[in-house]
């Protein structure tokens, strides 16, 4: 029998997945790879007292922190990369409207794959001798049962949902992700339900042609979105490149709340779709971000 | 911040001395900012031999073939030694393949702790940072690692408010003693000066000023009476080479303009 497929709209998609209160994955590639469609959908369903998990999302988490969508966050670094801070999440943790837990990169990867592994926690040298023990209750001191030595104690996480954007997909969910990994791998792994959001959906044909550039194993995957652009700003390697302008006039676009309602409703509440997306991004942008150079690598050989 | 009599800038001259802190064949955790260009610079100078190793799960030992803003932008990407997870290349930072990091910080101590994590003020709560990323990783498991910053007073506190990325803790023994496995702070570069430490209290010491500062002028600029090395040197300005080089790096100079 044939599986049944998973492609489904993203409106659909968020409204399964991301319930109220949900605590979800996001940008585990750190720069490339953001799932911002993603996360401005969710913005549009004006979803609340999510947790939100991940290395260093660049300038997603500051949208959904600015939206009212978020309770907490689970991070190692919110900000605007090529600018520095990132303003709805200053002002949040300030006025101490969202509960935040510190990690390092290592840490929340650390996290993730304990999760991903099923065990409770994960060793790890990092962390120690610093303050992140006192804002984060998921790391622990403990003594290694071998050698005596200190380690840091990761907890495990485990999030209601991973999403992840990808170059291709088939539509029932094998993935092909290229580029920097950062930790999508263990964050798909570690998470009860994975939407994987896709460049371009392709024939099941091409994804099994190359199966050690699949992301995730299919059949956990739970609902497959084609989303083409969906992570401008961001760059997705293979498609376009990151689009720094976003990132520099957003710096501005997010410094009151009141820019920011502005720049809200501009960008997301009026953007129905990824075509009112694109024409909102223009033809002009949209050809500077396209790839100048082309390199394809040499197919390898999975015969027998 | 432009020196215009100098002919380089400040940042220009922060890029280089970092850059100068590089030796060849070395295996360098590339942080975001200023450091991705020291190493960049050091590449196309010196240390042409160094292997760079980036969060994102990127290995590289050339130069990107265009100029980039940060270690994502897809030049970076291009024809990579290796794309990988991120657990994999902290693999090479806690299994002490990676000889030196590089971070910056908006709050630093006389044991050079780092804090980009919280701001307090009379026991509140006056500035959210974005947090360690990488930082306290790099900090805690490198070699050794160096730290890029602005040199003010507010910066150069006697404590540190947070500890996102440690140094020498509260001096001699004190990383040994949390468990940390070796490495700690190499060298400080600010925009007035270099910074050491030394070798057995692991205290803060001015070792170099840059061009047009003055020692008083550093000292006014620390929180605490800063130590100062027997032999001060003055930082080498950067030569036509390495301001040609770095013109090509950041073109528009959006990191190290004026």
């Amino acid at each position: 029998m044939a599986p049944a497929s998973k492609l489904m709209s993203l409106p659909e998609a968020i409204k399964r997945y991301v319930p109220d209160g949900a605590e979800a994955v996001m940008g585990t590639s750190l720069e490339t790879m953001i799932p911002f469609a993603a996360g401005h959908e969710i913005i549009r369903q004006r979803r609340k007292n999510l947790t939100l998990i991940g290395p260093i999302s660049d300038i997603l988490f500051d949208r959904l922190i600015g939206a009212g969508c978020v309770r907490k966050t689970r991070a190692a670094w919110i900000g605007n990369v090529i600018t520095g801070s990132s303003y709805n999440f200053r002002r949040a943790a300030e006025e101490g409207t969202i509960e935040t837990e510190d990690h390092s990169n290592l840490t929340i990867s650390m996290a993730l794959k304990a999760g991903a592994m099923g065990v409770p926690f994960m060793p790890t040298l990092t962390a120690l001798g610093s303050d992140l023990y006192k804002t984060n209750q998921s790391l622990k001191k403990i003594t290694c049962p071998f050698t005596g030595i200190i380690l840091t104690a990761v907890s495990a996480i485990n999030p209601d949902v991973a999403i992840i954007h990808v170059q291709r997909s088939d539509e029932y969910g094998n993935a092909h992700l290229w580029g920097n990994l950062g930790m999508t791998r263990e964050a798909c792994l570690a998470s009860r339900h994975i939407i994987i959001t896709a460049e371009e959906i392709v024939s099941p044909d091409i994804i099994e042609s190359d199966p050690n550039r699949v992301v995730t194993p299919g059949f956990r995957v739970c609902a497959v979105v084609h989303a083409p652009w969906g992570a401008h700003p961001s760059p997705v390697p293979g498609y376009y490149n990151r689009d720094h302008d976003a990132f520099i006039e957003y710096r501005n676009e997010s410094k009151t709340s009141e820019a920011f309602e502005k720049w809200l409703r501009l960008w997301v509440d009026n953007v129905k779709s990824s075509d009112d997306y694109l024409r909102l991004l223009g033809k002009e942008r949209i050809l500077k971000l396209e790839l100048k150079k082309h390199m394809l690598s040499e197919p390898v050989d999975y015969g027998y | 911040m432009a020196t215009d009599t100098a002919g380089y800038t400040l940042s220009e001259l922060m890029v280089t001395a970092a850059a100068r802190e590089i030796a060849d064949g070395e295996v360098v955790f590339v942080g975001m900012r200023l450091p991705l260009l020291g190493f960049l610079l050091a590449k196309r100078t010196h240390a042409p031999d160094a292997v760079g190793v980036y969060e994102l799960g990127i290995v590289r030992d050339s130069p990107a073939p265009e100029p980039i803003l940060t270690m994502g932008d897809l030049p970076n990407l291009f024809r990579a030694k290796w794309l990988s997870d991120t657990s994999d290349v902290m693999g090479l930072l806690q299994n002490g393949t990676v000889d030196v990091s590089f971070i910056g910080g908006a709050q630093v101590d006389r044991f050079g702790n780092l804090n980009t994590s919280y701001i307090i003020n009379s026991g509140k709560l006056a500035t959210r940072l974005p947090g360690s990323g990488g930082a306290c990783d790099l900090a805690c498991l490198a070699k050794r690692h160096i730290i890029i910053m602005e040199h003010e007073k507010h910066r150069f506190v006697p404590k540190v408010d947070y500890i996102t990325s440690p140094g020498y803790g509260n001096g001699a023994g004190w990383r040994e003693k949390s468990g940390l496995p070796r490495g700690g702070p190499s060298a400080v570069i600010t925009s007035r000066g270099i910074m050491k430490f030394d070798p057995v209290s692991k205290e803060m010491l001015l070792v170099s000023i840059h061009p047009s500062v003055t020692t008083r002028n550093i000292l006014d600029n620390t929180g605490w009476p800063l130590k100062i090395a027997d032999t001060l040197e003055k930082t080498p300005a950067p030569t036509e080479y390495e301001l040609k080089v770095l013109r090509e790096l950041d073109p528009e100079g959006y990191w190290t303009g004026s």
